[in-house]
Formats: structure tokens, C-alpha cells, sequence
């Protein structure tokens, strides 16, 4: 039996290595991996308090957030090709155009 | 046992997460990624969540980190050049990121560090989530297949090759030209020479059929 508060502890550093690669890595790959990260995070927490208040919510938002990120890594990945065969890096520094 | 599964896995989702923020390459972060879903699958089943634990595995780490790792291979994403902006940020970045985190588990420590967390006890999961889903979440559940319709159409749009959207026409004419029968003319509605060559009707002998769709292209 442990206390509620180290899952909370678990999943708020989850969020920040999640944030810290977000501003940390240069490549737009790893970027949108970091942004998974952090979901997850956020899902652990959605899940401990689910179990924690004896309460269903959780587990359908955690639901909804996985729906979500599915279709954002689609159409992210698009992007990211487009962008990557447009301009030929990977580099976000030399991506500083929105246009293709 | 619950404390010492939770220290394992909670152990292998921290070292996943800390070795996706080290790594340079970009297929090691998913591989890393992969590893922290599937440690916080554990913990979702020791918390009673079996419905999400499963399709922790099966969505995300199967098919979301599949589409990862299929695009970095696509890329040929290697170990990017470092720039000057980079260091800057990690300079800054790193103390704004501790003081983060230790204001966040200062809070979560305080507010919840008496609340137990036992094994046992959990809701009928899986019956519940879809009784829940289908009657006060129908709505979200619905409008989330029209989210998945633009995503899908909008993630083709995309990736699409932009010479291939503009000259969709002649590529159209190149798959029909191999063997062009009459029924296939017909269904084209045009006449049955316009193809650029001779008709043959079903049955052709299959050896024939490369010259004779070079023939075609040349003569497009």
C-alpha cells in the first residue's frame, strides 16, 4: 500500500522530461516524441485518480486523450514529411516558415 | 507487492523517459518511448485499469510507435547538427525544468500523500468503461470518428507527393494502358484506337504485355 501522491510524483516528472525534450531537441522526430511523453504523464495521472475517487471518468479521458494523440501523430507525421521534403533538414532552427 | 511492483516499473518508465531525453538519434527515443509505455501499461493494470492497459499496448505502443518509427525510417533521421540556440536552452532550461518539478511534487506530496492506493477493490473495469462510453460520453465517442475521418483524410492530403496531386490525369491513363480491353475502353467512354494501340480482347498471351505498354507510354 502506497500513497496516491507518488503515482502523482512519477507522472509529474514524466511531464517535465517531456517538456524539457520538448525545448531540448532539435529535431522535429524527437519533438513529437517528448509531446507523447507528456501525454502519457498526464494519462497516469488521469488513471491514479480514476482509481483513487473510485470514479470511471478517468479511464474514459484517458480513452479520449489516446484517440486524440492517434490522430495527431497521423496528421503530425504528414506534416512532418512535407515539411522535411520541402526543406531537406530535420533541424526545427532552419524550419522558421510556416509556408511550405 | 504492490510497493515492489510499482518501484520496478515506475523505475523502467523514469530510466525510458531520462533515456529519451539523452539520446541524439531519434529512433533510440521511440525505442525509449516504447519502453515507458509499456512499464506504464503495469501500472494502469495495478491501478485496475485493464481496458487502458491494453490498449496502452495494443494502440500506442503498437500502432502509434509503429507509425514513429516507420516515418524516422522514412526519413533516414539521424543525429542532428548541434546549433547555438540549443546550448542557450539547456542553459536556462534545465534549472526552469527542477523548479518544475519540485513545485509539482511539492503540491502532489502535500495535497495526496495520505491517500492509500491498495490493490484490490476495483470497479467491474472493461463492463463499466462500456456502459460509460455508450450512454453519457456518446457524443465525444461519436464526434471522435468524424475527427478520425479528417484526420485520415488530411494526413493523405499531406504526404502526398505534390506533382502526383497536380498531374493525377496522366498517371490514371498510365494504370489503364497495360492491357486496354474493350470492356475497359467502354466503361472510359471513348473509342476503342484512342488508347494509342491496337485492341486486344481478354485472354492476350502475357508475355507481350511490357512491350506493349512501352509502346503505349511511348506513344502518350
Amino acid at each position: 500500500m502506497i500513497p496516491l501522491s507518488y503515482y502523482l510524483i512519477l507522472s509529474a516528472i514524466l511531464f517535465c522530461i517531456g517538456v524539457a525534450g520538448f525545448f531540448f531537441k532539435r529535431d522535429i522526430v524527437s519533438i513529437f516524441i517528448s509531446i507523447e511523453l507528456m501525454l502519457n504523464g498526464v494519462n497516469l495521472a488521469f488513471v491514479a485518480f480514476s482509481h483513487a475517487l473510485h470514479s470511471i471518468s478517468g479511464n474514459l479521458f484517458v480513452f479520449f486523450v489516446m484517440v486524440v494523440a492517434a490522430a495527431e501523430a497521423a496528421v503530425g507525421l504528414a506534416i512532418i514529411i512535407a515539411v522535411v521534403r520541402a526543406r531537406q533538414t530535420l533541424n526545427v532552427d532552419r524550419m522558421d516558415l510556416m509556408k511550405l | 507487492m504492490h510497493p515492489a511492483l510499482f518501484f520496478i516499473f515506475g523505475g523502467i518508465a523514469l530510466a525510458g523517459a531520462i533515456n529519451l531525453l539523452v539520446q541524439r538519434a531519434p529512433i533510440y527515443s521511440a525505442l525509449s518511448l516504447v519502453a515507458v509505455m509499456g512499464a506504464l501499461a503495469v501500472l494502469f493494470l495495478l491501478l485496475g485499469a485493464e481496458f487502458i492497459a491494453f490498449i496502452q499496448i495494443i494502440v500506442y505502443a503498437g500502432a502509434i510507435m509503429v507509425l514513429f518509427v516507420f516515418v524516422i525510417m522514412l526519413l533516414n533521421a539521424d543525429v542532428p547538427e548541434p546549433t547555438r540556440r540549443s546550448k542557450v536552452a539547456q542553459a536556462i532550461g534545465y534549472p526552469v525544468m527542477a523548479l518544475l518539478l519540485v513545485e509539482l511534487a511539492g503540491f502532489f506530496a502535500a495535497a495526496f500523500g495520505a491517500t492509500p492506493v491498495r490493490t484490490g477493490g476495483y470497479l467491474v473495469q472493461v463492463a463499466a468503461v462500456g456502459q460509460a462510453l455508450f450512454h453519457e460520453f456518446l457524443l465525444p465517442f461519436e464526434v471522435t470518428s468524424v475527427l478520425f475521418l479528417v484526420g485520415v483524410t488530411g494526413a493523405v492530403l499531406l504526404a502526398a507527393r505534390r506533382e502526383e496531386r497536380h498531374g493525377a490525369a496522366p498517371r490514371a491513363t498510365r494504370v489503364h494502358a497495360g492491357v486496354p480491353t474493350r470492356a475497359m475502353a467502354e466503361a472510359l467512354s471513348v473509342p476503342p484506337n484512342a488508347m494509342g494501340g491496337a485492341v486486344i480482347e481478354p485472354a492476350p498471351q502475357p508475355e507481350s504485355e511490357p512491350a506493349h505498354a512501352r509502346a503505349q507510354g511511348d506513344g502518350r
